[in-house]
């Protein structure tokens, strides 16, 4: 039952992360990556994070994707307005592409899958409960570090959108 | 054992489904009539006694107009805009627990689908994908009333959801456990020797405010309804849909009031818990179905209060809605997190 799930969920995320990159209207690209996102969000259920999964699915497809539908709606590029690219940077990016694809298959080549056994994995590890005690206590340095850096990137992002003073607007 | 234990799940499943549904239906009616009441009129009263057939009577309006599709839409998107509106709007009762627990035959029913020990983060996670209806509706329709309709509601969500988590999160410090279930449960506990009255909102009365206005911009609900707002964008967002798309895109707004209503109760308000619930000596079915009453009782009153103020206020300007979104309510809960956090730490200290 869990092993049809899993296969049926992999087609999901592998079909949808394919239409996110043929589709030729950028709205459909989009759109196959929240699928994409719900898909991985099953995933992590059928792992048994429940939290991860409600966050995947809040932050990640509710919303950045919410925010990147925004951005290109307001842009409204239709599949008649996108502009083709050289051939040389096709080919530049499938090599670019194909290299990444080598390493990645280098790198989990050899990784053991049996790392560990059913009688001492412990099942809960990805309730909230457990997931909050670890970052809290065994993780808080690398946890805290981790917030000053998204609130340094966040006051960047503030900056950078900031009008300056006798800026016009230029929309 | 376990056939019969999943028969009930489904049938319980299916109670939930078609009570959201029916009242849905009925908060339309309702509407009309609580309108009528506010500007003096009659309101619908042709269709059955007190014209209470009135929703039939819409829907079958609704069903028989010719479903238009322009010509320059995005056929399938245009479809699928209003379908998604629904199906979000559907599945966030899931979690909501409608009673305590039933005892037949010596077996502990509860009266919830589905249980999972992450409720809220669940439902706040299906209310963000509500969104998605709306603006890949407005877009599809190829209009630039529809987008700019769908683009206000994109940018209206995403302001509100961050006060809106930030006030749940204050909630989560007061109850310490995520799940409906639970949070339910907790408020039932003696509160000065008055059991049923440990209530959230002693706790958070601000938190509840600042969710409680999320909730109206979150539901595209007056004064926050500035993605539909008809004096600047002709219909918004649905401004090309007739039939059944445009009956789907309201009835997903109403589905969305009574979770939002249930959401409310259940968090703040007690849930399905009443005053004196274990001291008047009853039978625990009696009280279990007696709290099921109270809460949608509660949950009734909040469906009010949505169209009384719809009735009542003007609609704000939207930059007057972007600065009490990202000026007044997301300063305002987070000072909120933060004194809750004292609080509590006071309270471990002292006590």
């Amino acid at each position: 039952m869990t092993g049809n799930f899993f296969y049926f969920l992999t087609f999901l995320t592998l079909f949808a992360a394919i239409g996110v990159v043929v589709s030729k209207n950028p709205v459909y690209s989009v759109l196959f990556m929240i699928l994409t996102f719900f898909a991985l969000t099953g995933h992590y259920i059928l792992l048994n994070a429940q939290f991860l999964a409600a966050v995947n699915f809040i932050v990640y497809m509710g919303a950045i994707m919410v925010l990147f539908l925004f951005v290109i709606m307001f842009l409204n590029m239709r599949e008649d307005t996108e502009q083709h690219k050289p051939v040389l940077s096709k080919i530049a990016a499938a090599i670019a592409g194909g290299i990444l694809f080598v390493v990645m298959i280098a790198a989990l080549k050899d990784v053991n899958t049996q790392m560990t056994t059913t009688a001492v994995f412990d099942s809960q590890i990805g309730m909230v409960e457990n997931l909050g005690k670890v970052l809290f206590r065994d993780y808080l340095l690398p946890f805290e570090l981790a917030s000053v850096l998204f609130l340094a990137a966040m006051a960047g992002a503030v900056m950078l959108g900031k009008r300056e003073p006798g800026e016009q607007n230029r929309f | 054992m376990e056939l019969s234990l999943l028969l009930i799940k489904g049938l319980i499943i299916f109670a939930v489904f078609g009570i959201t549904l029916l009242i849905a239906t009925y908060s339309t009616y309702a509407e009309r009539k609580v309108a009528a009441f506010i500007q003096d009129r009659v309101g619908p009263n042709r269709a059955g006694p007190f014209g209470l057939a009135q929703p039939l009577a819409d829907a079958v309006k609704l069903f028989f107009k010719e479903e238009f599709v322009p010509a320059n839409a995005n056929k399938f998107l245009f479809v699928a805009g209003p379908s998604l509106a629904m199906l979000t709007a559907c599945m966030s009762s899931a979690v909501i627990p409608f009673g305590g627990t039933l005892l037949i035959g010596g077996e502990y029913i509860h009266l919830q689908a589905i249980e999972v020990n992450i409720g809220i983060l669940y439902i706040f996670g299906v209310v963000a994908l509500g969104v998605y209806g709306i603006m890949i509706g407005g877009w599809a329709s190829n209009n630039k009333f529809s987008l700019l309709g769908a683009i206000r509601a994109a940018s209206q969500n995403i302001s509100y959801e961050l006060a809106m988590g930030m006030s749940i999160i204050a909630l989560l410090l007061v109850t310490g456990t995520l799940s409906m279930r639970d949070i339910a449960a907790q408020q039932g506990q003696e509160i000065f020797g008055v059991s049923g009255m440990n209530w959230n909102i002693i706790y958070q009365p601000v938190g509840f405010l600042i969710f409680i206005i999320c909730a109206f911009a979150e539901t595209n609900r007056v004064p926050f309804d500035l993605p539909e707002c008809e004096t600047e964008l002709v219909g918004g967002y649905h401004t090309e849909y007739s039939s059944m798309g445009m009956g789907l895109y309201l009835f997903a707004e109403y589905v969305n009031i009574f979770v939002a209503s249930a959401v409310m109760a259940t968090l703040y308000f007690g849930g399905y818990n009443f005053p004196f619930m274990h001291q008047l000596g009853l039978p625990h079915n009696v009280v279990t179905i007696l709290g099921t009453v109270v809460l949608f009782a509660k949950i009734f009153f909040f469906i009010f209060f949505f169209m009384w103020v719809r009735w009542t206020l003007p609609r704000f300007r939207y930059d007057q809605l972007m600065n009490l979104g990202w000026k007044i309510l997301i300063p305002l809960s987070i000072l909120n997190v933060i004194i809750t956090g004292g609080a509590i730490l006071l309270k471990a200290e002292l006590f």
